[in-house]
Order: C-alpha cells, then structure tokens, then sequence
C-alpha cells in the first residue's frame, strides 16, 4: 500500500465537480483508491461517498492506494489533487 | 395589495402576472413486481433516458449560462452513475420485489436527507441536485413530465422550490422572476438567476392562491407584492424603465476604454476580497484588480495558510485574470481583523496598535512564507504586490531587504518568477507627508482612504455618534492626496486609489484632474466609474 497526504486548498473543499471528476480517473486504474478523513472514509470510485465526507478547504485527506501499480498510481492522483482540490 | 419579505438572491424589479407552477408528479405507490429482472431492466432504460436529457440539457444551459454553471448537469449524470446510488435501487427492487420508481424515490429520499443533515452549507445544498436526479427518474418511469410550459405571457414563476434543470428548461423570454419558498441563496438556482441577471427571492410564504394574480418582485429590496395598487405599480415601472436604461448604457460599455474625452486614461479595476469574487470582477469588465485581500486566506483558517496553499489561490488568481495586472496586499490583520492562532495581545488601542506591515515585520517568517508563495505565483500572470499601514523609510527598506532575499533564494532554486511590481498603501498621513522620500523606494503607491481619513480626522469610522463630525470630502484628505499623486509624479511612479473614495462618484473628476493613474473599486461600480470617465473633458 502507498499513501500520501493533502491539505484541501480549493473553498469550497471537495465539492461535485472535482469529486465527479476524480471518480472518473480513480475508475481509470485497477488499483483500490480510498480517501481518509477524521471524518470517515470513501472509495473514490464513488461520487456520493466522497461527497459525503463533507471535506472543506484546510481538511486534510490522507490517500491510501493498494493493488495493482499502486505506486504509478498513487503519483496520478496526488497530482490530482494538486491541480485540482 | 400584500406585502411579503424575503431573502434577496438577485437585484432588479420585475412587474407581471403570477405562474404558480407546480412538480405534478403525485403520490408514488409501492407496488409488488413478480419480474424483477424486467423491473431492473426498466430502470436501466429510464437512467439512460435521463442521462441523454441531462446531456441535452447540458447543451442548452451553456448557450444560456456558460460552461462554468452549465457543469452542474454534467455533475448530475454523474451522480445518476454512482455505485451507492444504483446499488441501493437495484437492491430494494431485487430484495423487496418493489416498482421503480419507489426504489428510485426512496433512494432519492434517503441521499438527500443524508446531505441536508451535512454541516457546510455547500454540501446542504447538495441535497435540492439528489431530489432533481431522483425526480428527473421517475418522471420518466412514470411518463408524467413536469409542467415547463410557462404560457404566452411573461410570468413571475412561485414555486415551493425550483431545481437547477427546472430553471434552465423555462423559457427565458417568458420568466420575469422566481420566488420559491425553500432554496438557499448559495443553491445552484441562485447562483444561476444570479448569472442570468433574473430578480429573484427565496423564503417567502408563497401562496397557490396566487397563481393568475399581479405582482411585482422588488429584489433589491427583498419584497414582494400581491395585487398591489396603481400607485405601487406605477412607481416600479418607473424605476423598471431606468434600471433598464442604466443597464443597457454599462453593457455598453463594456470592452470599451476608461478614458477621458481629452485622451487621458485611468486604469479601472477592481477590489476583492476572497478568490470566488472573480466572476463579478470579469463580469464587470474591470480591467484589472486592484486590491487582492489576502488576509481571507488568514482569517478562514485554523492555521498559519502555508506557502504552497497560498501559491494555489495567487496562481489561480493570476492564471483568471489572463494577464490583467492583479495587486496582492500582504497579510493586513490587526485591529478590527483578528485571528486566534496569531495570538495577539489584546490592545487598549487597535487601530494604532500591532497591525498589517508591523506584525510582518516582527513575524518576519509569517512574512516570508506570504511572499515565496507571491513570487512563485508571479510566474503565472501579472502579479504586483502591496505593502499595506507604512509609516516610515526605514520600513520601506527593511522589506525591501526581505523581499530581495527571497527573490534571490527563488533564482537560486532555479524557480521562475516573473516581473513584480512593488508599491506601498499611503494610508498613514506620515506616510502622505513623507511620499517624496517613499516614492524613490517603490514602483507605484495605492491610497487607502478609509484609513487615511480616519488617522487623519481622528474619527472613528464604527462609532455611530462621530457622524456629525465626519467629513469624507474633508480639505486635509483632499490636499493629502493632491501631494501624494504629485510627489509620485515627479519621482517617475504611478498613483491609484483602492478605497472607499475611489468608488465616490462626486470625486472622480478630482482624482482624474489630480493625475490618480488608477482607481480600484468594487466590481459593480466600474461601469458606472467608466461613465463618468468617459464623459470627462
């Protein structure tokens, strides 16, 4: 397993679009992709789920990605993240 | 005539009839299916149907609002894919061998609960986007369509609530404006009316009583009014007809030059206190921004905002603005802006306490981080940056120092930076007498009225009593300014001003005689300011 950390910058956190998006690149790769709050947790192939968390700007998400080429994979969402959220 | 009040979502008066308008979508009965497979396939076949419309309605919704508010269909066909979603209505159907559109309403019901008992008011509003797609479903499954048919006539549609399809599907030529019961001002409906310049209010009573009856939507002030009486009526087709003059005199000028009919040009931009006032900034045509509140990033935060947290907001700042010159002013709290994690002493005197430039100064690190993260940022746009409550040129110098420092460290890394105007805030009259000096330190000078004039008056701008005191247009702040756009004048510099003043209509002749270079306002007054400018000799 490979995990990484990341502090929410955008302000409205995780909202729908970029929730919506990251579901369709997490459904991209074979490998499990979960998000970890102190809230919860969520798969990220599921959009309601992430939703769910209610994760706001300064959160911070702790990215847990196992399986199958978990490290290129791992590499791919950060940047997500990064550019995104 | 009755009156009702309610919360404002969009300016602007509309006059008309009222359309009741009403989701006929009935009860929705469980029913016993002995084929679930069939059922299954059903409502398989009703989700793709439904996919297909949110694409079409995707379609429209840009040609009318844009791509950025269109999104929120595409997020809909998402939400319409999610494996929870479709997993919990596959399983009541299979386990409890139920019809669809229960299933579909239960889960609906079930999800949206779940985000109107969210903390955040974004995700709470999420909830009206789960009830659109789950009645989006069912309408399909049950062949019942809503009725979008607004009529001949424009209308004043009331509804209990409106959802985000239910807005774009209606006809804009018919839709004078909404009045819903629920919604909050943050919905998607909202921001669309917003975008779409339509006067709207949420939280009014409404009444099914009202359907067919006159009315006027007042959204500027939050009222609406059943049946009311000629001189009512008469009174807001008077102010209709110059709101609709006013507005179409900006629209035109919008992309047009702020320059005066002798040819002197005056850079026009806008003031902004947190990254999502962007889109009222490209809106209103500013032509750039002149005051970038940092401290948002401060105040909203549990915690020192690091460098890279802040180089994300800069970049998308500048990344927006394409181009157009963007001023940051560096961390101005203190005095009426606190923030705990700071920890700062309480002060028997704030406004002339430890504040702005001076905790930078003494927090040098805090400082420093704020200007990395500015530089970095540089690199991606036209990025100036500010230096807010100078008093003196020692300061001036000591930043100076700082700031080369950490411009030389990002060469060094081998980070790009780009070219970054350096300039103070005069809002200290210290600094306003000695602008001479200043002037041959930095690149430009912003004046901060509404500091200058409370230091320089002595008056308290919160306390209600010093009204008959106060004077905005006061000889001292006048001559004040007169010397700073001067002394910036003979030294080479550029002059703005970012205050309240600036935005002051009486005054703007003055400032363009004075040579101010720039005035930076809010968004909504730059067209009206383009106006007066325009028509300057």
């Amino acid at each position: 397993m490979v995990a990484f950390h990341y502090t929410i910058t955008d302000e409205v956190g995780i909202h729908a679009r970029p929730a919506g998006i990251l579901v369709q690149e997490a459904k991209k790769h074979p490998a499990t992709i979960t998000l970890k709050t102190a809230k919860g947790s969520a798969d990220a192939r599921k959009l309601l789920a992430i939703m769910s968390l209610g994760v706001k700007q300064g959160d911070e998400v702790t990215v847990e990605v196992s399986g199958e080429n978990e490290e290129a994979t791992a590499q791919v969402i950060e940047e997500f993240f990064k550019t995104n959220l | 005539m009755e009156q009702y009040i309610g919360k404002k979502v969009f300016n602007g008066v509309a006059i008309g009839p009222i359309k009741f308008y009403s989701k006929e979508q009935g009860q929705i009965v469980r029913k016993h299916v002995d084929d679930v497979n069939a059922e299954l396939a059903r409502y398989e076949e009703a989700k793709a149907k439904a996919v297909e419309q949110l694409g079409e309605l995707y379609e429209k919704a840009v040609q009318e609002v844009g791509e950025v508010h269109a999104q929120i269909f595409e997020v809909h066909s998402m939400l319409l894919e999610d494996e929870d979603y479709n997993d919990s209505i596959s399983n009541m159907i299979t386990t409890q061998e139920i019809n669809a559109e229960y299933a579909v309403a239960m889960t609906g019901d079930h999800f949206a609960e779940m985000f109107a008992n969210m903390e955040d008011e974004y995700f709470q509003a999420r909830s009206a986007d789960i009830k659109d797609i789950s009645d989006r479903v069912v309408s399909i499954l049950t062949g019942k369509g809503n009725s979008d048919d607004l009529g001949e006539e424009p209308v004043i549609v009331v509804a209990e609530d409106l959802a985000p399809s239910e807005t774009v599907k209606m006809d804009k030529t018919k839709l004078l404006a909404f009045v819903t019961k629920l919604g909050s001002t943050n919905s998607h409906t909202a921001i669309l009316a917003r975008t779409m310049g339509i006067p709207a209010l949420i939280g009014i009573e409404i009444q099914k009583e009202w359907d067919g009856k006159f009315a006027i939507v007042d959204g500027k002030e939050g009222i609406l009014y059943v049946d009311p009486d000629e001189t009512t009526i008469m009174e807001y087709r008077k102010l209709k007809k110059e709101e609709e003059e006013r507005n179409q005199l900006y629209q035109t000028l919008k992309g047009k030059e702020t320059v005066t009919r002798s040819g002197q040009k005056v850079h026009l931009y806008a003031n902004i206190g947190n990254a999502t006032d962007l889109a009222m900034v490209l809106m209103n045509d500013a032509e750039g921004i002149g005051l970038f509140r940092s401290e948002f990033l401060y105040l909203e935060s549990r915690d020192y905002p690091t460098e890279e947290e802040q180089f994300q907001v800069y970049k998308r700042v500048a990344e927006t603005m394409a181009g157009k010159k963007v001023i940051i002013r560096t961390l101005d709290i203190g005095a009426d802006k606190q923030v705990d994690y700071f920890d700062l002493d309480q002060e028997d005197n704030p406004a002339l306490g430890l504040r702005a430039i001076r905790i930078c100064l003494s927090r040098p690190e805090v400082f420093k981080t704020q200007l990395r993260a500015l530089f970095r940022a540089s690199a991606f746009g036209n990025i100036a940056i500010m230096y807010p409550m100078i008093t003196s040129l020692e300061e001036v110098r000591q930043i100076k120092e700082i700031s080369s420092t950490i411009k030389k460290e990002l060469k060094e890394a081998g980070i790009p930076i780009g070219e970054v105007e350096e300039g103070i805030m005069i809002e200290t009259p210290a600094a306003a007498i000695i602008s001479d000096l200043l002037a041959k330190e930095v690149d430009f000078f912003s004046i901060g009225t509404n500091d200058l004039t409370q230091y320089t008056l002595a008056i308290d701008r919160q306390n209600s009593k010093l009204e008959p005191f106060y004077n905005a247009h006061h000889e001292a702040l006048l001559r004040l300014i007169r010397m700073v756009a001067k002394n910036a004048q003979e030294a080479g510099i550029w002059t703005g001003i970012c205050g309240e003043l600036g935005a002051d209509m009486e005054l703007t002749e003055t400032f363009v005689e004075m040579g101010i270079a720039e005035l930076s306002v809010s968004p909504g007054y730059i067209l009206p300011i383009r106006k007066i400018i325009r028509e300057l000799k």
